[in-house]
Order: C-alpha cells, then structure tokens, then sequence
C-alpha cells in the first residue's frame, strides 16, 4: 500500500515536467508548421482557443467535484466504494457516473488519479472511461442518425464491454 | 468547542485549494491536447475519412476502429461523420466501431492520460477498447440484423 502511494507521488512528480515538456513539444509543432503555412495555423489556433474556452466551465465542474469529494469522501469510504472489495455497487455508480459525467475526458484524468490515490481500483476507472461514450444529451442525434434498435443495441453492449475491460485491465 | 467549529471551515479551503492544484498540474497537459486537436482539425480533412474505406466489412471495420482512435474530439462529432459515411454506403460494422472507438480510444490524448493515469494503464486501457470494439461492432450489428 505503501508502495502503491509512493509511485503514485512519483507518476505525479513526473507528470508535472512531463505535462511541459508535451505542450513544449506541441508548441514547437505550432511554430515549425507556421513556416510551412501560416494562415492555416493560425486557424488551428482559433480552433484550439475555442476548445480551451469550451473545457473552462467543465474544468470548474471538477474542481468542484474533487474538493466535495475530498471534503466529504474518507478515503477508507472510497475504498469501500470503489476499491478491491467493490461489490456490484461500485461498478454500477462507475458506469452511471460515466454516462452522466460530461466534458471531455482529459478534463476528469486528475479527478481519477485522485480517486486512485485515494484507493479506487483501475478496473472501475476503466469502467468510468468507457461508458463516457455514452452522452445521454446526444442519444436524440444518435437516434436521428442510426435509430432507436441501433441506440438501444450498441448501449447495452458497450455496458457489457466497460465491464469487461475493467475485468481484464486488472487481470493483465 | 469553538476548534470543531472552525475545523470543517478549515478543511473546505484546503480541499478546493488542493482540487485546483490537482487540475493545474494537469493544465499543461490538457493545453498540449487542444492545440494538437486544432492541429489535426485543420490539416486532416473530414473528407479524407470517407475517401479511405475500401468496401469489404472486416477491413472497412479495422480502418472505423483505426479512424475513431486517431480522430477525437466531442462523441457528436462522430455521429454526424458516422452518420455520413452510412449515407455514403459504409458498412454499419464499420461506422459502429468508428464510433465506439471515437470515445474509448485516444491516441492524441495518449500522452496525456499516460502522463496521469500511468504508461502501463493507458496503453492496456486503449489496446483493450481497441480490440473491444470489434466485438461490440460485430454483436451490434448482428444483433440488429437478428432483430430484423
């Protein structure tokens, strides 16, 4: 267990420098490929700043839900909820709090990290991953696109596949 | 008394502090991904997608599935191109999986969810997603054409 805390202290640690050094690299992309074609960078850039301002609010959501969590949530109560000796019930609050949760995924890696570190196994934060691609306020343009059977059909068995993989990605 | 009154105030400070240093750790990294999607919204057309389907199911499955996992953003972004492609005479196998992987796999954000959640993690995680999402393509599909 204490083991597991360090490592975790270390990925965070790294992390930090690794998190710069990839917007470094991304940066350094931009500029090189500014030379090559400036007015469609520059549109890339504007694509990007509307993405960034897209994710603020849900960036605010998270905080929000971490410092509850943190605040309300004891650890021993997150293990129970979500750890080794999770139950059914830990897996079904995964995938509705998957389904339910919205934003882009990125956005929610810290919030996982610290529920780990608090605990919760990676099965379940699998589990959460996977059932994000079920977006319960797109379900009518799925509808319109591809039906209610196709809809009806494909939920039921990504659950199935969530389940699955959280299964598997502890056993290997 | 008066110390048990003020020790949850206390708390709640530190756990809001503690959230927003947790996301501003990450805030690099989610940075670098939105640049590197505008990048790639603006240098790889949506038209490419529809010009690399070759017609047989399985390998039309592979190609959905390799698409969804390169392109990411928003999921409705990809009912509108999966939708699309349907129209233009893709396979449902293939438009599923192109789907499914949109969502559960993400190579453009693989650095970032590696960088955070561990290496080992994400790549079993999307390596899984990957391969799950042939089967939930074949079983959806089936299943709706047992369905009629």
């Amino acid at each position: 267990m204490m083991k597991e805390k360090k490592n975790i202290q270390t990925q965070n640690k790294k992390s930090g420098k690794g998190g710069y050094l990839f917007l470094g690299l991304v940066v350094l992309a931009y500029a090189g490929l500014s030379l090559y074609n400036a007015p469609k960078v520059l549109h890339a850039l504007k694509v990007s700043a509307r993405l960034i301002l897209e994710i603020v609010p849900v960036l605010l959501f998270v905080i929000l839900i971490m410092a509850l969590l943190d605040y309300f949530l004891k650890p021993e109560k997150i293990k129970r909820i979500f750890g080794r000796e999770a139950g059914l019930k830990g897996w079904l609050i995964a995938i509705a709090f998957g389904i339910v949760s919205h934003g882009s995924v990125y956005a929610w890696y810290p919030l996982l990290r610290e529920l780990r570190s608090h605990g919760m196994r990676e099965g379940l934060i699998a589990v959460f991953i996977y059932n994000r691609a079920i977006k319960i306020p797109f379900i009518p343009l799925m509808i319109y696109y591809f039906g209610l059977k196709f809809f009806v059909v494909l939920t039921f068995y990504m659950i199935i596949a969530s389940v699955i993989e959280g299964l598997l990605i502890e056993k290997i | 008394m008066k110390q048990k009154k003020d020790a949850p105030k206390k708390s709640w400070k530190h756990s809001l502090i503690k959230a927003g240093k947790n996301v501003g750790n990450a805030l690099p990294i989610i940075i670098g991904v939105l640049l590197l999607f505008g990048l790639f919204r603006t240098f790889v057309p949506t038209s490419f997608i529809r010009q690399v389907f070759s017609g047989n199911p399985f390998k039309d499955t592979l190609i959905g599935a390799a698409l969804g996992s390169i392109f990411a953003g928003n999921a409705v972004n990809s009912y509108i191109i999966g939708g699309e492609l349907l129209r233009n005479g893709v396979s449902l196998f293939a438009v599923a999986a192109f789907i499914i992987t949109w969502v559960t796999v993400g190579f453009i954000q693989l650095p970032a969810e590696a960088s955070l959640l561990g290496k080992s993690f994400a790549l079993k995680r999307n390596a899984l997603s990957f391969v799950l999402s042939f089967f939930v393509a074949i079983a959806t599909v089936l299943t709706l054409n047992l369905l009629g």
